[in-house]
């Protein structure tokens, strides 16, 4: 997850809607799994059989640290090491936009894995929008911090674009959650359902194979 | 303050190595290779102590040039440390104020170990090329004794580099609800045909010394040159491109201009020089054949059918450490025993290291391998 600055503890909304996604028991193998805290959580809250891939070598000692197992590797040369249909789920929480090749790195995931999760800032969420309308420079947010020589985030899209992605790959989105990590007023609850694409800051999608 | 390094605070200060005999006849140990070994005498140290439920016991599996003394010096004069004194001692990676930490010379050695310099009990002289030939599944046989002497029916973790790896594969297959995890670092299932062919050509310099005579030679002038080179080879395939030319460049040794004839001039040409005459005084021509040949054996996916088969039924927790620029035993090797534990959904962590010390890494990049090491046992010791 190298798309956050923080380190520190933050609450991950999208962890939550993960954790409520996932059956307990499952097999679950987490692309780019960072510092391991998703994993951790879904193993001891959710009881799954947990593996995790990360690139970085400081995460991968936080994880192991941690008593996780997890592999170093990096997801955009594939996932060569694992078998076809050994996971349940195959996750993919906020790096989809650092991966160099996105369609290879999906296509692997669901060789993989039964079910995929992959879950992305929404470039289209309206402060952004604003953003780069108003000020006229690259937009800047919690969950997309850098400036636009040092983001390791190169592939930015929207939900529409996943939607369309999954439309034109034969992909069957089973459940789609779009989540606003300001959700601090009431209102703002209706308009993230009926207007996703501009009121939603994240996207989390469970996707399978239309030919699985 | 060289005569001080004992006493520094992360030292295991001056230590014994300690012997254990068994397999005396007509109790004889089975060897791989169908023959009987027996006395068989094992050189071994230990550093830090037991705990009373006898659950924090850690072994390590040295390489093929080591030995039982992996921490601590053997006197107060002694200026050189074990093998893996970088990484064993108070507050280290194998923290000996945590754990009991054993390490043995392997069956075959020169350590102290019954290996092909030792007195063949039958017939009152050296065995020689008489040894029987010995497998890593026999130096695992070997340590298991030595454990069960010891008192010791749980590891907490084993470690290996290289050939130690192997062993510590090896442990893991033949005692999986022994072993509670398992580092095997810079190591490989089976050698690649041009490990082979290394040491191939090591064991042909030394058989091809007039001095070996067959083994023979106890007592004589030793195959002093055949095991120099035998050693240089080694040494080529320890290191990397990369690490010659920072270690040494084309730097010349002692001048600074060509002298046209054929004496060693550049200065890595003197490093192996050195390195090979250093190694005659420490090590037996004999033991280098065997173990070689030990090693060009070792073959888990032959032995089981597969990788996938061999590692059926291992418990222990796992972890794989290779180093970028290896090429004896490269990164890939180290993933192709991931894959096999992972298609058997074990429990397996993998880094690779970025290095440039080449095999040599692992007993070079201490930093690493300490945050690694720690990390890995801190969590087995809280669980």
């Amino acid at each position: 997850m190298i798309a956050h600055k923080d380190d520190g503890p933050v609450y991950h909304i999208d962890y939550e809607t993960i954790l409520s996604i996932v059956e307990p028991g499952s097999k679950v193998l987490d692309l780019g799994c960072g510092n391991g805290e998703l994993l951790h959580r879904l193993i001891s809250e959710k009881k799954v059989h947990g593996r995790g891939v990360e690139i970085d070598e400081r995460n991968i000692l936080t994880c192991i640290s941690k008593g996780l197992s997890v592999f170093q590797g990096n997801i955009d040369e594939g996932l060569a090491e694992y078998q076809d249909n050994s996971y349940d789920y195959v996750i993919l929480n906020q790096t989809l936009q650092v991966t160099h090749k996105p369609d290879f790195v999906i296509r692997e995931m669901l060789r993989v894995g039964a079910k995929i999760i992959v879950s992305f800032p929404n470039f289209a969420y309206w402060r952004i929008r604003a953003q780069l309308f108003f000020k006229g420079t690259m937009p800047k947010t919690r969950t997309l911090p850098f400036e636009w020589y040092d983001t390791p985030n190169i592939r930015l899209l929207s939900i529409k674009d996943f939607r369309e992605f999954c439309k034109n790959h034969s992909l069957k989105i089973l459940y789609e959650y779009e989540i606003n990590e300001y959700n601090r007023s009431p209102l703002i609850r209706p308009l993230v359902t009926f207007f996703p694409n501009m009121f939603a800051t994240e996207g989390v999608f469970v996707i399978t194979d239309k030919h699985k | 303050m060289t005569d001080k390094l004992y006493k520094a605070p992360d030292s295991v200060g001056i230590v014994k190595t300690q012997y254990y005999t068994f397999a005396e006849p007509p109790d004889e140990i089975l060897l791989d290779c169908g023959k009987k070994l027996g006395p068989i005498t094992v050189a071994y140290e230990t550093y830090g102590t037991l705990s009373p439920k006898k659950d924090n016991a850690i072994l390590l599996l040295h390489a093929l040039s080591g030995d039982a003394h992996a921490a601590g010096y053997h006197s107060a004069n002694d200026k050189h440390p074990g093998w893996w004194d970088t990484m064993v001692g108070p507050e280290k990676a194998f923290d000996t104020s945590k754990y009991f930490v054993i390490c043995s010379n392997f069956l075959g050695g020169c350590k102290g170990t019954t290996g092909p310099n030792c007195i063949d009990t039958s017939t009152g002289k050296e065995y020689g090329v008489t040894f029987p030939m010995v497998t890593i599944a026999d130096m695992v046989k070997v340590q298991k004794k030595l454990l069960d002497y010891l008192g010791i029916d749980s590891l907490l973790s084993i470690a290996g580099g290289s050939m130690g790896g192997m062993q510590a594969l090896q442990w893991v297959i033949d005692y999986p609800d022994m072993v509670r995890s398992a580092m095997v670092i810079a190591s490989t299932s089976r050698l690649s045909p041009q490990a082979i062919a290394f040491d191939e050509v090591a064991r042909n310099a030394i058989v091809n010394d007039p001095n070996w005579k067959n083994g023979e030679y106890y007592g004589n002038s030793v195959p002093h040159h055949g095991l120099a080179i035998a050693r240089m080879i080694g040494h080529i395939t320890y290191l990397s491109d990369e690490s010659m030319h920072q270690k040494f460049g084309r730097r010349l040794q002692s001048k600074d201009t060509y002298c046209y004839d054929f004496n060693s001039e550049f200065a890595v040409e003197s490093y192996l020089h050195y390195q090979g005459d250093k190694f005659v005084d420490r090590f037996d021509a004999n033991s280098y054949l065997y173990l070689t040949k030990a090693m060009d054996y070792f073959d888990l996916s032959s032995k089981f059918g597969s990788l996938n088969k061999a590692f059926e039924h291992i418990k222990s927790k796992m972890l794989v450490i290779s180093f970028s620029s290896d090429w004896l035993f490269p990164p890939y090797q180290s993933k192709e025993i991931v894959k096999a534990l992972m298609n058997n959904d074990k429990d397996v962590s993998y880094m690779e290291i970025f290095s440039s010390y080449g095999h040599d890494a692992f007993l070079l990049e201490t930093d690493h391998l300490t945050q690694l090491v720690k990390s890995f046992l801190n969590h087995l010791i809280e669980v």
